[in-house]
């Protein structure tokens, strides 16, 4: 067949300037392929918000077609007008208009996948009934035309009251001329006519009407019927007789019957009905692709291929990211000695080059780290395999009180809580979705790493437990310890504060499909967009406020014994040796602003709370700096125990070792340091992690518990590991 | 006069390849509402695709659509078989 021309100039070099002459909504079905017709649309002009007060994405973006500028809002998915999530909620009240801040859509663009038109026809019998122009896409023709499916693209067009059916194919941009010019005219275009899908339903619809009305109602005919419905979306503005008229009605309608159910019923009669005139269904007989993806289906080849594809993602999360790590850390390094070079010595230069640059920095060299992971998750949502994941494990996920939505933002908190947690969206339940965010903190994240790696390598011995390396086989107990408390805090919010009924789970296999480059792409610059803008708001005021805590009140005395040392030094030594001494007396002048900063005061002063742990004080303050973000401590410990800056690990290992209390016992013993590794184990040390539970929980209930939690559960861990170790 | 057959056959007892056609749901779980949404209703035809690891959830595919959905659900979907492989 002749796919129509295409546009010589992509839409998106097109200069925008003119104002919006109306809103059309996108809507459509979960993965029908909404957001690449969006995203092929509107090019990059566009911009994602949160809804007000939820937690759902709002997408919008203009886009210029044949002379006339719209502004498209992305609905979320949803099979129906009756919600049964936060996201088909939204879905619903922006297309009637009951979102404060989004205008009621003028025009509706319905983007149907064509190989699963059965599921579409339902939602777009509910959006005909609105009475608003309409266009309808059926996306993935080219995958319809392989399977071997046929449209009668003028009956469909009949059946849906006259609106236009354009398919088109997303990933090659195929029908999107023909789709341009449909949505240059929709506003003008008449809405679809009345089609009696369901008579019984609309008269009972017209009755309420008829009574409200003179009440002084300005109902629309289709709210109505969508009152009638959906029993739990009734606002609490109707008055009780109304209430009590709707009652009647719907028992006159259902009967004992749940309304959902009747409807299901009613319109999948009239989808059924409609689909035998307008599709032919292929041969049926299966491609040598469709046998393949068959079988990797299967639950054993598909459980290996998952084994395969986790062990991918931690090499290229940790492989890969350190070549452009290392970079990124090198180039904030060189930053802070050419700032540092540029600016006066005093608290300016100290705060730019220790606060902001290192603070920032610290986090942004996480940055290739994020990218990548995301990179793999993107990509296993566009291709479909998410789904199959979560299929795959959700009996075993099951037994921990949680469901097979769950796997994928645990997986990847391995990496980083905080985009495991917003990828938590995917799971409807919020007891279950609740549920997962708390446990995700528990899983070793890189954060941990820089803390576990330099306490193990100079505390635990370097010796064989038969095939295992004694510091490995710590390391392995360690992640295996984050787990446990995962697993553990999901049992036992599921079973207290978090219990319900047990999680259904219901979902829409998507058929597998090769992931589209624009969508990827896009998709990941967003989340570049998202993390860059926090390190640049909320990581700098917490690096600000660290430095400031370390930084001040300066005190006089330790400069002037640091210059008189140093006049010392240099009249008894020279060369190499000065360079050495003059070093150590840095060294020793850091450490001793740090003592009586406003940190090694609370140090101090909070050391009995953690003496029973085995701490002394600068292992408080340490603890204390770590707070916002834990891979801060190795930095503190560092300036602490009088190393400087530049000194390695080993180094900083060497004098963690010498440390000794008042006494002359020796601090870092093996039980405390097992203690502290429990710790950090368990405890909630990342303020990024407090602030996205927040954001996706929608109250600071949930991060206070999180954290109070977590606190308690590290220190009584390393309370009982220290008191009986020393014991 | 016989007994009637055996209780009746659901989603829940079907072996891979199956195709049957739904007869009655018991509608009250809001999860089978749900399911409803998504085209399982009375008349509808599907395929029984799998189990997946551990014997659930189940994979049924419905005028070209696969769905998972749990045995719990599953069992509240009675069926007419139409066909069965080999």
């Amino acid at each position: 067949m002749a796919a129509p021309a295409e546009v010589a100039v992509p839409i998106e070099r097109i200069a925008v300037h003119r104002k919006a002459v109306g809103t059309v909504a996108v809507v459509g079905n979960p993965n029908a392929g909404k957001s690449s017709v969006f995203n092929r649309l509107t090019g990059l002009r566009q911009h994602t918000a949160n809804y007000p007060g939820v937690t759902v994405e709002r997408r919008v973006g203009r886009g210029v077609f044949g002379g006339v500028t719209l502004d498209l809002i992305d609905l979320p998915g949803t099979y129906s007008l009756s919600p049964t999530s936060a996201d088909e909620k939204i879905a619903v009240d922006v297309l009637f208009g009951r979102v404060a801040g989004t205008p009621r859509p003028d025009a509706i663009l319905a983007v149907i996948d064509s190989t699963r038109l059965y599921q579409g026809l339902y939602l777009l019998q509910q959006l005909v009934a609105l009475g608003r122009p309409m266009i309808v896409a059926l996306t993935m023709i080219d995958a319809a035309e392989r399977e071997g499916r046929k449209f009668d693209f003028a009956a469909l067009e009949e059946a849906l009251g006259g609106v236009r059916v354009l398919p088109v194919v997303a990933t090659s941009g195929r029908g999107f001329a023909a789709l341009n010019s449909a949505l240059a005219q929709v506003l003008a275009a008449p809405p679809p006519r009345e089609v009696a899908h369901w008579p019984e339903l609309k008269s009972a619809a017209d009755g309420l009407l008829a009574s409200w009305r003179t009440a002084g109602s300005d109902l629309h005919r289709v709210e109505a019927e969508r009152l009638l419905i959906d029993v739990t979306q009734v606002p609490a503005s109707v008055s009780p007789e109304r209430r009590a008229e709707l009652a009647a009605a719907r028992g006159r309608l259902f009967g004992a019957e749940p309304p959902l159910a009747v409807e299901a019923r009613q319109r999948y009669a009239w989808v059924r009905t409609t689909l035998a005139q307008v599709e032919s269904a292929g041969s049926g007989v299966a491609t040598g692709r469709a046998k393949l993806v068959d079988w990797v289906n299967r639950p054993w080849p598909a459980f290996g291929f998952l084994i395969v594809l986790m062990f991918v993602v931690f090499q290229a999360v940790f492989a890969w990211a350190t070549p452009p790590a290392e970079l990124i850390d090198a180039g904030i390094s060189a930053l802070g000695v050419a700032v540092g070079s540029v600016l006066p010595e005093g608290v300016l230069a100290s705060f730019v080059v220790d606060g902001a640059i290192a603070g920032v920095g610290s986090v942004i060299v996480f940055l290739p780290q994020i990218l990548i992971l995301f990179l793999f998750i993107i990509l296993m949502e566009d291709t479909g395999y998410l789904a199959r994941a979560a299929f795959l494990v959700d009996r075993a996920m099951r037994t921990v009180g949680l469901s097979g939505q769950s796997v994928i933002p645990l997986l990847s908190s391995f990496a980083c809580a905080v985009p495991s947690i917003m990828a938590t969206r995917v799971i409807p339940n919020r007891r279950d979705r609740i549920a997962t965010i708390l446990s995700a903190p528990f899983m070793t994240c890189s954060a941990r790493l820089p803390v576990y790696t330099l306490l193990i390598g100079a505390f635990v011995p370097v010796q064989s437990v038969g095939l295992f390396n004694l510091q490995g086989l710590v390391m392995f107990g360690l992640y295996i310890i984050g787990i446990v408390g995962g697993i553990a805090t999901a049992l036992l919010l599921r079973s207290s504060v978090l219990r319900g009924e047990n999680p259904t789970f219901i979902l829409a296999l998507p058929e597998f499909r090769l992931p589209n480059v624009r969508t990827v792409a896009m998709k990941l610059l967003d989340r570049a967009r998202i993390f860059l803008r926090r390190a640049g708001t909320v990581i700098f005021l917490v690096a600000a406020v660290v430095w400031v805590l370390t930084y001040f009140p300066r005190s006089p005395a330790v400069d002037e014994a640091r210059a008189a040392a140093a006049v010392q030094a240099a009249a008894s030594l020279s060369g190499p040796d000065l360079e050495q001494r003059l070093g150590e007396i840095d060294n020793q002048a850091a450490a001793d602003h740090l003592a009586q900063s406003w940190l090694g005061i609370a140090g101090q002063w909070v050391e009995p709370a953690f003496r029973p742990l085995g701490w002394d004080w600068r292992i408080s303050a340490a603890v204390i700096a770590g707070f916002p973000a834990r891979e801060v401590v190795v930095a503190v410990l560092g300036t602490i125990y009088a190393v400087g800056g530049e000194a390695d690990e080993e180094t900083l290992g060497g004098r963690l070792q010498a440390a000794t209390h008042a006494d002359g016992s020796p601090v870092f013993t093996l039980p405390m340091v097992l203690g502290l590794l429990l710790f950090y184990a368990w405890c909630l040390q990342c303020a990024a992690t407090l602030a996205v539970i927040r954001r996706e929980t929608n109250s600071w209930r949930w991060p206070i518990f999180a954290w109070a939690y977590m606190t308690a559960l590290g220190y009584g861990g390393a309370l009982l590991v220290y008191q009986l170790g020393s014991a | 006069m016989r007994p009637r057959a055996e209780p009746s056959l659901t989603l829940a007892d079907l072996k891979p390849g199956d195709r049957v056609r739904i007869e009655s749901i018991e509608t009250a779980d809001p999860a089978v509402q749900r399911l409803m949404v998504l085209g399982l209703v009375e008349g509808a035809e599907l395929t029984f695709l799998q189990r997946s690891l551990g014997g659930d959830p189940l994979e049924v595919r419905i005028y070209g659509a696969a769905i998972s959905l749990r045995e719990e659900q599953a069992s509240r979907f009675h069926v007419v078989l139409d066909g069965r492989p080999g």
